[in-house]
């Protein structure tokens, strides 16, 4: 027997009528069942948010980050339930199944399990980073003091409604913290990967968090609007379409493309052989996946030499089976996928102003291919004459940047929202002004990739000013 | 032969008079309107003598084009036979979002299926000599008298709160969703207002108006007794969640069925076997419903997709083999219908494409 997804409507596990049918991408026999419920389903449970949230109450946070803790080694060695039918999976038969629907390799679907392994058991120092090293009894008793002066924070949000995409595991460690918050979650899977917010909320369960603080329900566009809309606050994740749809309510938050960069200033240019690592690592991590990998490399000189050399080191990454260890790039789940950016790459270079790097080297292989009973797309650098060319600061899913030579000074007038600037410069007035930008959300300095993470750094907004706002208290003496 | 194999074959038997009946005054030139003496005038064959069955209909007409409902003048559909040579017509109209509506001329029509169907509610969840309670589209539609005739021959009378679904498919495709929305909370809002004011038993809604009624109050706390329902599509899980949630398992929910050119199908009561799997029969001999393949017009099999046809057999109006726009699971006859069933209705490619249904 296929395991079978429930709903957990507040940590109940519902049967629907309606279920789909998960088939991995090099087969037609599907390896698990998801009951699928309607908006109404969610807006009625929605109802009973303020049981899950009594549940939470019942911790402290310091004792709600020692389950995260301990849940965070479970979801990482033990088996655990896939589903409500008796199934489970050990940690190795998670990563192959999370391989087999997502496309990623097992060495990326690792690489992801560790960092929310190391999200949720280090939540004390995620938390000190969210909240700039408040003590934690501020989520149990919503007031405290420091350096004398009363600080009070309350929850702002009964509840946080997460739609998670198909492509990036490592997201789930963005609700994680709102458990320790004491703010239920209410999450909508992406339709290939079940596997893994099952997974971690059967391992918070399982290391003692209440089962009502997490609601996990299979939807359609309809039940995901619903999810954002009906819970105080809203995580979503998409291209520029979603971000538009939402970017208006300022109780949704979204995390779109990132379109992150790497500037070379102009006192490193002459030293880029020795940042080619560092760039390499910025486009290709995780497969390019990531919106905080680079789509945008911009230098002052040598343009096409940076490029080139990009351009062969990326080639090194090929398709590989998903099993072997060596593998660094993902198949596209969705076929049409691969397809739709191969042709918008096409149709870039179809324009003029910009050179595809990376095809000589392929010595005629196409862009896209069919490997291992998956559709790839193999790494690309594009040179292109201007920034305004659009293939310059497009980011696309797979390991891809555009390359374009710029002068210092021009560079932060045009580099548009970032999610990550690396910024490769050790010059003090430079990254003054780059301070100064309201374009970069997180600012790397130095030989620094983009991808790289210090999670008591928070990027893409802060989870605790999302969740909590802070009330002016005033108290008569001895009150 | 067991029972229902009988029963089947008088049903047929049945429909077979009742087609001879109806295409003999549809045809002759003392009963029959304009708009058919004209086609048959065009044929070389006379459907008054050779159509002697449901299967000679099938066989013998081409498929009905809505498109004369919306470009004759009514009056081609009056029967020349009494009482409707004389009586004035009731103009009925059917879905539409923009230009020139479909129209329907009746007269008892709908009194005569809505009479009929009454007999199919029972007096615990409609009781009789109380009030009712429709939220849906009233204007030209059909509808509107019909459910005030069904409370009215059975006791009761009706409250109305008019939702017009031409504006909510217009604002839907203009992508005005929070224009819907605000549409939908007043409708809601007013029907709120009458349940929190009145005394009413029984309500016909759509399936989302419903839902989004008891979003603001629990329709057992409201008093409510029985829903009747139709309007858009229902497949099991939704209404497991209607009659499990929505009705908590208390309120009796009786889905339909219908539109301006049938009349209103009732559904099989739903056993736990149905696995909430919805199945509708027409009234026939008066409508015959059938699931065919679109591209042979033959009946699909048993328990298998294809386009719902829909034929409408009454002295007000003849109607031939119209395919509707739904799509549906053909499904065997059962006692108390011995005829086809149409199950789990939804729009004619509805896995193909998004269909635009808003609230109605």
């Amino acid at each position: 027997m296929i395991p079978h997804f429930p709903a957990l409507r507040l940590g109940k596990a519902y049967e629907s009528l309606d279920k789909t049918e998960l088939t991995p991408l090099h087969s037609e026999e599907p390896i698990a069942q998801i009951s699928q419920v309607n908006s109404g389903i969610i807006r009625r449970d929605y109802r009973k948010i303020g049981e899950a949230a009594a549940a939470l109450e019942q911790f402290t946070t310091d004792q709600l980050i020692e389950i995260s803790a301990n849940a965070g080694r479970i979801f990482m060695n033990e088996t655990l339930p896939v589903g409500d039918n008796g199934a489970t999976q050990t940690p190795e038969e998670y990563i192959s199944t999370l391989s087999s629907t997502t496309g990623l390799p097992y060495s990326l679907c690792r690489f992801n399990l560790q960092k929310i392994e190391h999200v949720i058991t280090n939540l004390s120092t995620i938390l000190k980073g969210l909240t700039r090293g408040l003590p934690t009894k501020i989520f149990d008793e919503h007031i405290i003091q420091v350096d004398g002066i009363d600080v009070c924070y309350f929850p702002a949000a009964d509840s946080v409604g997460t739609v998670l995409p198909s492509n990036a595991p490592a997201v789930n460690s963005l609700w994680a913290p709102a458990i320790a918050m004491k703010v239920p979650v209410i999450l909508k899977p992406g339709r290939e990967d079940p596997w893994t917010p099952f997974r971690l909320i059967q391992a918070y369960i399982t290391a003692g968090a209440p089962a009502e603080a997490f609601g996990f329900y299979p939807t359609d566009h309809e039940g995901s609007d619903t999810i954002l809309n009906t819970c105080s606050r809203g995580i979503v994740f998409g291209g520029d379409d979603t971000v538009s749809k939402y970017a208006s309510n300022p109780n949704i938050s979204c995390h779109g493309t990132g379109r992150s960069k790497v500037l070379i200033g102009e006192d490193m240019v002459e030293k880029w052989p020795e940042l080619i690592d560092a760039i390499v690592t910025s486009i290709s991590a995780n497969s390019g996946r990531s919106c905080i990998c680079a789509s945008t490399v911009i230098t002052p000189r040598y343009g096409d030499e940076i490029a080139q050399v990009l351009a062969e080191k990326l080639a090194e990454i090929q398709p590989l089976s998903p099993e072997d260890e060596n593998a660094r790039l993902s198949g596209f789940a969705n076929p049409a996928m691969a397809e739709w950016i191969d042709s918008k790459v096409e149709e870039g270079l179809s324009e003029g102003g910009a050179r595809d790097f990376s095809a000589p080297l392929r010595g005629g292989t196409p862009r896209k291919t069919e490997q291992f009973g998956q559709n790839f797309l193999h790494p690309t650098i594009v040179r292109c004459e201007n920034i305004e060319h659009p293939l310059a600061r497009t980011e696309f899913l797979f390991p891809y940047a555009g390359v374009v030579e710029m002068s210092q000074d021009e560079m932060l007038k045009n580099i548009g929202p970032s999610l990550v600037i690396s910024a490769i410069t050790e010059n003090r007035d430079w990254i003054g002004q780059l301070l100064r930008s309201k374009n970069i959300d997180r600012l790397n300095t130095g030989i620094m990739p983009t991808c790289h993470v210090q999670w008591e750094q928070p990027h893409e907004g802060n989870l605790f000013e999302f969740l909590y706002h802070r009330r002016a208290i005033q108290r008569a003496i001895g009150n | 032969m067991n029972t229902l194999e009988q029963s089947v074959q008088d049903a047929k038997q049945v429909l077979d008079n009742h087609v001879r009946e109806i295409i003999h005054w549809h045809f002759s030139t003392e009963t029959g309107c304009q708009f058919w003496l004209d086609w048959a005038a065009k044929q070389d064959w006379n459907p008054s003598e050779e159509v002697q069955s449901f299967e000679d209909l099938d066989a013998r007409f081409p498929d009905f084009q809505d498109e004369y409902l919306r470009d004759l003048q009514p009056e081609v559909w009056r029967p020349k036979g009494e009482p409707y040579n004389t009586r004035p017509f009731s103009i009925f109209e059917t879905g539409g979002t923009t230009g020139m509506p479909k129209q329907r001329i009746g007269w008892d029509d709908y009194k005569i299926d809505y009479s009929a169907f009454s007999e199919t509610l029972n007096d615990a969840h409609f009781p009789r000599d109380h009030y009712w309670l429709m939220i849906g589209p009233t204007g030209p539609r059909r509808l509107r008298l019909a459910i005030e005739h069904l409370a009215n021959v059975r006791g009761c009378s009706c409250y109305f709160v008019d939702l017009d679904p031409r504006w909510v498919k217009r604002l839907i495709k203009n992508k005005q969703f929070d224009q819907a929305k605000a549409y939908m909370e007043h409708v809601i809002d007013q029907a709120h207002t009458i349940l929190k004011n009145r005394k009413v038993s029984a309500l016909f809604t759509t399936p989302k108006l419903l839902e989004a009624l008891a979003d603001r109050a629990s329709l057992v706390d409201m008093g409510i007794k029985g829903v009747f329902c139709g309007g858009t599509t229902m497949d099991p899980q939704y209404t497991r969640f209607i009659v499990e949630e929505i009705c908590e398992n208390e309120v009796g929910f009786v889905p339909t069925y219908g539109n301006t050119l049938m009349g209103l199908a009732r559904h099989k009561p739903l056993s736990p076997e149905d696995n909430y799997s919805i199945t509708y029969y027409a009234p026939q001999p008066r409508a015959v419903l059938r699931v065919i393949d679109d591209k042979t017009d033959a009946p699909v099999d048993y328990e298998t997709w294809g386009r719902v046809q829909l034929t409408t057999l009454t002295k007000e109006f003849f109607m031939p083999k119209f395919k509707e726009r739904d799509e549906a699971i053909r499904r065997r006859p059962i006692e108390g219908s011995p005829w086809d069933g149409v199950a789990e209705v939804r729009p004619f490619g509805a896995m193909e494409k998004k269909i635009v249904e808003g609230v109605y």
